[in-house]
């Protein structure tokens, strides 16, 4: 898949344009649950690199939740020095391939980038994203930070972005680490719910083996609050517990229908095509049907996973109902623009009021109204209005709700004096992820609400520091 | 709950213990001593038989702390079951996770009824022991298809203050349903505090009608379609007084007056034909291994 280089490559240029990444065209990646981006050659990867202006106040960093010295490790590339550059990020962030895939860099360090004043950012992203995956298919192997172990126990629940960090941090540190995780494999949202063409689980495995490798214990199949409780987790000597279950049950649309065979969580949808590989049925035996025509509901990255799964599946037509413009989407416009290029509808200014079902319960439309946007309220966003009379019914198969998760409730309904909000949001000091039990600290969406992986991440980084201070003070 | 077997050396999850109940029943002895260490009447568990295998629910039949197993009886009648009934003594399940959702709640209520159809006593049978130790009068009543298709018998007698038969042939106890010996002994002014319902979605349908006129409390264990069973996917809704619940976190156990039966019963065929294909699929394997 070689692909020369543009003509950003040329000096005169090289300051507004970023180097293109290759990509699965359209017409074939909608048959397959193969990667979409194919990521940079060395070639590319080198004049991206060069692009980088090495601020000597770089601001790209202070975009970066985790905070990754990036002019140096893209210093690093430009000298072919892949194993300092992968050892500089890992300083910081023990997940790159996943970071490099999946953050929002548009938002964060790329924003600050001062390139953005001539055009295009540093595509800091695929950069990480390179060095990465030149680690891992060259096994290039970093010395680790000898941690004297100190043997204090800490238990660490859920093994999703932010559990992930919150081990790997502690383990580098010393700690004696056990990874609790409710599923059969560890990566949480990583591997239930981002798909596989957007990130291959063979990578997450990978990074899950890093994790391994610095002596984190692995314990799959554990749902604590059931298995173990907080209490029973302490009596076991852990002197530390993270908290880290993540979001869980779907919110309901609370529309009639909601109920009818064929209607799906983007949850239970995900579950089923990623975690249980429902896309290889019937060689893999989980089964998921999707019909002919298939709507999801929402605008965030989870809708835009589900439709373009849904697609995958060899349904004939997708729709994403979204009930605010395309301006208004939460997801990333990066895909945003692949969903419709492989020929997502987007029915825009839309909700769904029914769903209609056969005498069998099983769907076969969908019954939906279309909104106009308000004037902008004093929070800046503009609220949509149904328009009466404007009902309007869509012949489908399939309906995916992708409008959002409630935080997992079984630790909270099985821990006294956890605090929660009234959402059941675990609540936690912003700054160091303590709950209202000492030595129990929390992070990521269940003490946050949703949000993205690498913010999950960011709160497992700062909890991990203050059990450390925490634990560095007791005898 | 007694034993005095060693399998510490075993790995987790290995079937330490195999019996054909009958032509399509199958009971399994699993070494998970965790699992039984904290499972409680009324819980299940989601097994994931190997690697490309589904998950799905099971209720506990038994544990033994001591020996630190589990016990599951199932029926293997779709094709994640007839795969798990497949294993033999000293293989291994590849994942199992549990106890899962809320235990019965155990109280002294008086006189209870246990209204068991089918399998359903296996899951009935440690909500009776927990019950009878809690000073109960229990009552336990028993339908299956004929004479030889009754299991954990020895099991239910201990913990039952009576055990009433019923057979769709009549050939043990009397000829009819569950449904039939609820309504006698309400006829018969049998003071009947709390009513257990266990069985399929259909037996517990129409016995909870035969309690409604009464409003004798009536608990049904609903078993809808599970994935992770640990509160997220939500493949398990019910509807219950009108109101969605979510039958891994807010369950099993529900007031069964109050569930919807007919949409938990049409819930559950929604993956019929995909079923059928697994089985299929499953069948040209094994064809090709001759």
């Amino acid at each position: 898949m070689s692909k020369p280089l543009n003509k950003s490559q040329s000096s005169q240029n090289r300051f507004t344009a970023s180097v293109d990444i290759q990509k699965q065209e359209p017409h074939v990646r909608v048959k397959n649950f193969k990667e979409v981006v194919l990521g940079y050659t060395e070639e590319q990867a080198l004049a991206e690199a060069s692009r980088c202006l090495h601020c000597l106040h770089a601001q790209c960093i202070k975009g970066c939740p985790v905070g990754i010295n990036i002019p140096e490790f893209i210093k690093y590339i430009t000298q072919k020095n892949y194993k300092a550059a992968i050892a500089k990020i890992k300083e910081k962030n023990s997940l790159p391939a996943i970071c490099g895939r999946v953050c929002p860099q548009e938002e964060q360090c790329q924003k600050l980038c001062i390139l953005n004043k001539k055009g295009d950012p540093v595509s800091i992203g695929r950069l990480e994203r390179y060095v990465a995956d030149v680690e891992r298919e060259k096994d290039i192997k970093i010395p680790q930070t000898a941690a004297v172990s100190n043997a204090k126990k800490v238990a660490v629940i859920g093994a999703g972005p932010a559990g992930l960090t919150v081990a790997a941090d502690l383990a580098k540190l010393g700690y004696s680490v056990e990874l609790f995780e409710a599923l059969h494999t560890e990566g949480g949202v990583l591997v239930y719910g981002i798909p596989e063409f957007r990130l291959p689980k063979s990578i997450v495995k990978a990074e899950v083996d890093y994790i391994e490798k610095l002596g984190v214990k692995l314990t799959p199949n554990a749902l604590i609050g059931r298995l173990f409780t907080i209490d029973d987790l302490f009596k076991k000597g852990f002197k530390a517990i993270f908290i880290g279950t993540g979001a869980g049950l779907p919110k309901l649309m609370k529309i009639p229908g909601e109920n009818l065979n064929g209607v799906y969580s983007a949850n239970e949808f995900l579950i089923r095509v990623n975690l249980m590989k429902a896309y290889m049925f019937p060689k893999y035996k989980t089964p998921i049907g999707v019909g002919k025509k298939v709507v999801v509901i929402g605008g965030g990255n989870v809708a835009l996973d589900a439709a373009r799964s849904a697609i995958r599946l060899g349904t004939e037509k997708v729709y994403l109902m979204y009930r605010r413009g395309k301006d208004e989407m939460p997801a990333r416009e990066e895909e945003i623009l692949n969903a419709q290029e492989e020929g997502i509808e987007f029915k825009l200014l839309t909700a769904p009021t029914k769903i209609i079902g056969n005498e069998h319960g099983r769907v076969t439309a969908i019954e939906y109204i279309t909104m106009a946007l308000s004037e902008p309220d004093t929070s800046g966003r503009r609220k949509p209005i149904p328009i009466a009379g404007s009902e309007t019914t869509l012949d489908v198969d399939t309906v995916i709700s992708a409008i959002g998760r409630t935080p997992n409730p079984i630790i909270q309904n099985t821990t006294k004096g956890l605090e929660t909000t009234a959402g059941g949001i675990i609540i936690v000091d912003k700054e160091t992820g303590k709950t209202s039990i000492d030595a129990v600290y929390a992070g990521g969406d269940i003490a946050t609400g949703e949000a993205t992986v690498i913010s999950a991440m960011e709160s497992g980084k700062k909890a991990a520091q203050s059990i450390h201070e925490y634990l560095s003070q007791k005898p | 709950m007694s034993g005095n077997k060693d399998f510490t050396h075993l790995d987790l999850y290995t079937i330490v213990q195999k019996e054909k109940m009958d032509s399509s029943s199958t009971k399994l002895v699993i070494y998970a001593p965790d699992v039984a260490a904290k499972v409680k009447a009324g819980q299940f568990l989601i097994i994931k038989t190997h690697e490309t295998s589904e998950r799905f629910p099971l209720t506990f039949s038994d544990w033994n702390t001591q020996d630190g197993t589990i016990t599951v009886l199932f029926r293997e009648v779709g094709f994640s079951t007839i795969e798990l009934g497949q294993l033999k003594v000293g293989e291994k399940i590849q994942a199992l996770v549990g106890p899962l959702g809320n235990p019965s709640e155990i109280h002294n209520y008086g006189t209870v009824v246990m209204a068991c159809g089918g399998l359903g006593v296996a899951a009935a049978y440690p909500i009776s022991r927990a019950l009878k130790e809690a000073g109960n009068n229990v009552i336990t009543l028993l339908g299956a298809k004929n004479k030889d298709s009754f299991v954990l018998e020895k099991e239910i007698q201990k913990v039952s203050t009576k055990v009433m038969y019923v057979t769709d042939d009549g050939s043990k106890g009397k000829k009819g349903f569950v449904s039939d010996l609820l309504r006698e002994l309400i006829d018969n002014k049998e003071q009947i505090d709390i009513v257990f319902v266990i069985g399929t979605p259909a037996m517990m349908m129409v016995t909870s009608e035969v309690t409604r006129p009464f409003s004798i409390k009536t608990v049904a264990s609903l078993t809808s379609i599970m994935v992770d069973g640990m509160g997220m996917c939500g493949a398990c809704r019910v509807t219950i007084d009108g109101q969605i619940k979510f039958a891994c976190v807010d369950g099993p156990e529900f007031d069964s007056h109050k569930a919807d039966f007919k949409e938990l019963m049409q819930r559950s065929k929604c993956y019929r034909d995909e079923e059928k294909q697994a089985i299929h699929e499953g069948e040209s394997c094994q064809c090709q291994n001759l």
